[in-house]
């Protein structure tokens, strides 16, 4: 195998700039004559904006301006959309009201951005910012999705502050079901607000050109060409042709830089307005304060069994927090990409589910790193691992049990996905065999002498990635495709550009394409190049998000080497004097069929651009473009094993083993896979044991808005993992991938509350599973002893 | 506006700040060195790490004028002649890098423990990697790389 094939653990090719300080990120890019852009910030949850005096301000050193979203309405500037449009239980459309970049009338949420400074340092629009007056006339706020509908009224367009009601599934198919169970388990749970934190803080630079008229955003975007369709056709009316963006080196982005935000938008307005380049990179205040959050949810589940513990029936009932207004994709993460996942590994034959999405006064909610499906994994695992304690089964066993089988498949679920490949039982079994489950008990006895609670908990999870089908999502309401494009450059000499439209920031694109197409082409990657991030540069795209770039974004690039390679054969043909039939393409060379008459793939491109001898009816270049759409959803999955460690006396626990079996398909680059396990759990384990995005119930202020308050997962709250790989690979794209960005993140939170909860003795708790809290809980049960 | 004058990665540099100037801003907007990143505004995260006078310190931390007459080193004057630092190389080795963005500081951060510890376990390595974020790798490869390094495994 030559060096950089797939399936090898190539080094990253992207690592040198990052290691010697060379990245380029959209902060450390600076336009001649650039004003600093600071916001004024709503201190308030709710209030009415009755007036704003700048003239302090204005005439602060440094400051050129100061703009507010009534300026903005001058200029005819837009709301920022909702770009999935949910249909509710009724038929209805659901309530997307307005969302201006800078609030006209009143103010939602603590961080709503009510003016915009600009001065000629940012220090200088800082000290402007604070001389900004601001009458606020104060109204009762609610931040808990659970009081929300009973909540004073945050928008006119959306009474009882309900964005919809929205069911999925047969409610009277599944209380038949019910009503012929042996057992019924019941759950109430919440799944907790998290707030991203990638580790780039978001920044935008705008610069607007006046001889054309035209403009270059640098936004920290995932997806730049869905931003620039976003401020074009809805917000700014700006033509695509005249709107450029790049969204360069982007340190992290976990979801929360997909959307479409108000200070990149404030910042592409007031370029033209004031005629010079326009920064702003956000504190990480701001970005505690300011961008998307992830989860809230409150649900009751129910899930009804028959005396062997097959799965008879799931119910589930969830209340979502939107936040204060719809961001681009929040309406379908609690619905499409939740409750089509509540069958999970599961044969269960009624799924029925109610959400119920509502306005709080908090930062607007939307995806963040599995989005909805950690949400569905943590209520099943949970009720699945409660239901086999109930029932005295083991929760191996009752998993197997009900494990939709190898020779299922395609499985159609009672959740409108269908399932087309997965062994789920041989992941599990895997899992079992590292950690060594049989030896568990001997483990929690030889703990216990040490005085330590040692529990186990198991989560089988699945996902749906490689978002995604363009036809079935728009079915369900979104407003765009999500196919990926893709362009394969051959340059005279030999070397490759490859432009994608996925966007990398964290997960070593030009690593893995690099390997694709070495090994479809026969090129050396030494002599490949990735692009990406330019809408300046790469065809029409749709981004990164949904663990989807390689699955539909590398199935582009696959498509794209397919037609250099029939290209290729006609110029072959042409020059070796064959028919293209008898031209076969292998390992880089074109070689008339049964014979040693070949060329090379340089020696085919040179010609290409060269062509002094070159077929008649054929263009000169060879450089083609492909759009992938994908047939269906991809669906990775696994089983997670871990086992804790609990101090009674101070509450700590100690993760002490982790095993992690996944099925992502076949893997291009194993180091590259296995980094995207760690990091997942990672933050599967800050959810579990450490984060939490809390308001105040009474004042709507943010209390965990700093990393002082909000506490991230550091090295010494971790452990090392332990990482195993089974395969079905994808039936429906060309490389039989997957995705695995999302895995450890949906497989980790049931994992840590199911041992936790193991080690205790408790059906139940609620995330994070603070040391406090574990505390209270085992000197609870010792109490009881 | 007062005048520092320091030395940057083996080279004397001066420049007029204001006072309130951080070493952070006075290394990325005043000398262009962009490598050194800021994360975060309470001196949590240590994407700003780097040495003055050889010990690690978060630049959001100290003021500029601090570092008057100081010895500086940031990531860009890590590597010698086109080599890679060991720990640089160890990095890459062991994938200890995703996204990029708080990859200077725990370099710095990490050569800074081995000055310290020439041989750290892997508790000590997480220990003293309390002070900077990663919210990409999980640490599993950033711990991995750094043991390596110790071992003298770094440029394998």
């Amino acid at each position: 195998m030559p060096d950089g094939s797939v399936g090898q653990a190539v080094k990253r090719r992207e690592d040198h700039r990052f290691l010697t300080g060379k990245g380029r990120y959209v902060d450390d890019i600076h336009r001649t004559g650039e004003l600093a852009a600071v916001f004024v910030r709503s201190p308030h949850a709710h209030a009415k904006v009755s007036a704003i005096n700048a003239d302090a301000a204005r005439k602060s050193p440094g400051v050129v301006a100061v703009l507010t979203g009534a300026d903005m309405a001058e200029d005819n500037y837009g709301s920022i959309p909702c770009g999935w449009t949910v249909t509710d239980r009724h038929g209805e459309p659901h309530k997307a009201p307005p969302h201006f970049p800078m609030v006209r009338d009143k103010v939602r949420y603590v961080g709503d951005h009510v003016a915009v400074v600009l001065a000629e340092t940012a220090a200088q629009a800082k000290d402007g910012a604070e001389l900004v007056e601001v009458d606020y006339e104060e109204l009762d706020a609610n931040v808990e999705p659970a009081k929300a509908m009973q909540a004073p009224l945050l928008h006119e367009e959306a009474p009882d502050n309900l964005c919809y009601d929205w069911v999925l599934g047969d409610e009277a198919e599944a209380d038949a079901a019910f009503a012929n169970a042996h057992h019924v388990t019941k759950l109430d749970l919440v799944n907790n607000r998290l707030i991203p934190n990638a580790m780039e803080p978001r920044a935008a630079i705008a610069e607007w050109d006046s001889g054309t008229d035209s403009y270059t955003l640098w936004s920290t975007s995932q997806n730049p060409h869905v931003l620039r369709l976003i401020l074009s056709a809805f917000i700014t009316g700006i033509p695509e042709t005249k709107l450029r963006i790049i969204a360069p080196d982007v340190g992290g982005g976990f979801g929360s830089k997909i959307y479409c935000y108000a200070e990149e938008t404030v910042c592409l307005w007031a370029t033209k307005r004031i005629g010079r380049p326009v920064r702003w990179t956000a504190d990480r205040n701001e970005a505690f304060l300011a961008d998307a959050h992830g989860r809230d949810h409150v649900t009751h589940v129910e899930m009804a069994m028959d005396a062997e513990g097959h799965f008879l029936g799931l119910k589930v009932d969830t209340t979502a927090n939107m936040g204060a207004y719809l961001s681009n994709f929040a309406s379908c993460i609690p619905t499409y990409l939740y409750a089509t996942l509540l069958a999970g590994q599961y044969r269960t034959p009624v799924v029925y589910c109610n959400v119920r999405a509502v306005f709080t006064n908090t930062a607007p909610v939307d995806a963040y790193r599995g989005a909805g499906r950690p949400e569905a994994t943590y209520l099943l695992e949970r009720t699945v691992e409660i239901a086999a304690r109930e029932m005295g089964l083991d929760p191996a066993e009752l998993r197997r049990r009900n494990f939709i089988q190898p020779d299922q498949f395609p499985y159609q679920t009672p959740v409108a996905l269908t399932y087309d490949i997965g062994d789920y039982e041989a992941s599990l079994n895997e899992a079992t065999q590292m950690i060594d489950y049989a030896g568990f008990g001997r483990r929690k006895e030889e703990a216990k002498l040490r005085g330590k609670l040692r529990g186990i908990g198991f989560s089988s999870y699945i996902e749906a990635c490689g978002i995604a089908p363009s036809a079935v999502v728009g079915s369900l309401g979104a407003g765009v495709g999500l196919w990926e494009s893709a362009q394969v450059r051959f340059n005279a000499t030999g070397t490759v550009s490859v432009l994608t439209g996925s966007h990398a920031h964290g997960q070593g694109h030009e690593t893995t394409f690099s390997q694709v197409v070495a090994d479809t082409l026969g090129v050396p990657i030494e002599s490949i190049e990735i692009v990406h991030g330019d809408t300046g540069q790469i065809p029409m795209a749709m981004g990164t998000y949904g663990s989807r770039s390689l699955a539909v974004g590398g199935s582009a690039i696959m498509r794209a080497c397919g037609k250099i390679i029939e290209k290729g054969k006609k110029i072959a043909a042409h020059l070796l004097e064959a028919s293209v039939e008898d031209i076969e393409f292998k390992d880089g060379n074109f070689t008339v069929t049964g014979t040693d008459k070949s060329l090379s793939m340089g020696e085919v491109a040179f010609t290409a651009y060269v062509p002094h001898n070159y077929p008649a009816d054929l263009e000169p270049g060879l450089d083609e473009t492909a759009f992938y759409d994908p047939l269906n959803f991809t669906y990775p999955a696994g089983t997670h094993i871990c086992e804790v460690e609990i101090d009674p006396e101070t509450g700590v626990t100690e993760i002490v083993d982790w095993v992690a079996v996944d099925d992502f398909g076949k893997v291009i680059n194993p180091l590259i896979v296995e980094g995207q396990v760690h990091g997942g759990i990672a933050q599967g384990v800050g959810q579990a044991m450490l984060e939490h995005g809390i308001y105040d119930t009474e004042s709507g202020q943010l209390v965990t808005g700093s990393y002082m308050d909000y506490c991230m997962p550091r090295a010494d709250d971790l452990p090392s993992f332990r990482v195993g790989m089974t395969e079905t690979a994808c039936t429906h794209n060309p490389l039989g991938v997957k995705g695995c960005g999302e895995a450890g993140a949906i497989a980790a939170p049931p994992a840590l509350i199911n041992a936790i909860t193991d080690a205790l003795g408790v059906k139940h708790m609620e995330m994070p599973a603070t040391p406090e809290k574990v505390w209270r809980l085992a000197q609870s049960a010792a109490a009881a002893e | 506006m007062p005048e520092v004058t320091m030395t940057v990665n083996g080279q004397q540099v001066s420049r007029e700040v204001e006072g309130r100037t951080l070493l952070v801003q006075f290394l990325r907007e005043h000398l262009n060195l962009t490598g050194t990143h800021v994360g975060c505004d309470t001196s949590q995260c240590g994407a700003c790490v780097v040495h003055v006078d050889g010990k690690s310190v978060k630049a959001c931390t100290m003021l500029a004028v601090q570092a008057e007459g100081g010895d500086v080193t940031t990531i860009e004057g890590l590597a010698s002649g086109g080599e890679l630092h060991p720990m640089q190389a160890a990095f890459h080795e062991h994938h200890g890098l995703q996204c990029g963005f708080c990859t200077p500081g725990m370099v710095m951060s990490a050569v800074d423990l081995l000055q310290k510890n020439a041989n750290p376990s892997e508790q000590e390595i997480r220990d003293w990697l309390e002070g900077n974020i990663c919210r990409c790798t999980g640490y599993h490869n950033i711990v991995n790389a750094i043991q390596h390094a110790a071992s003298g495994g770094g440029a394998s």
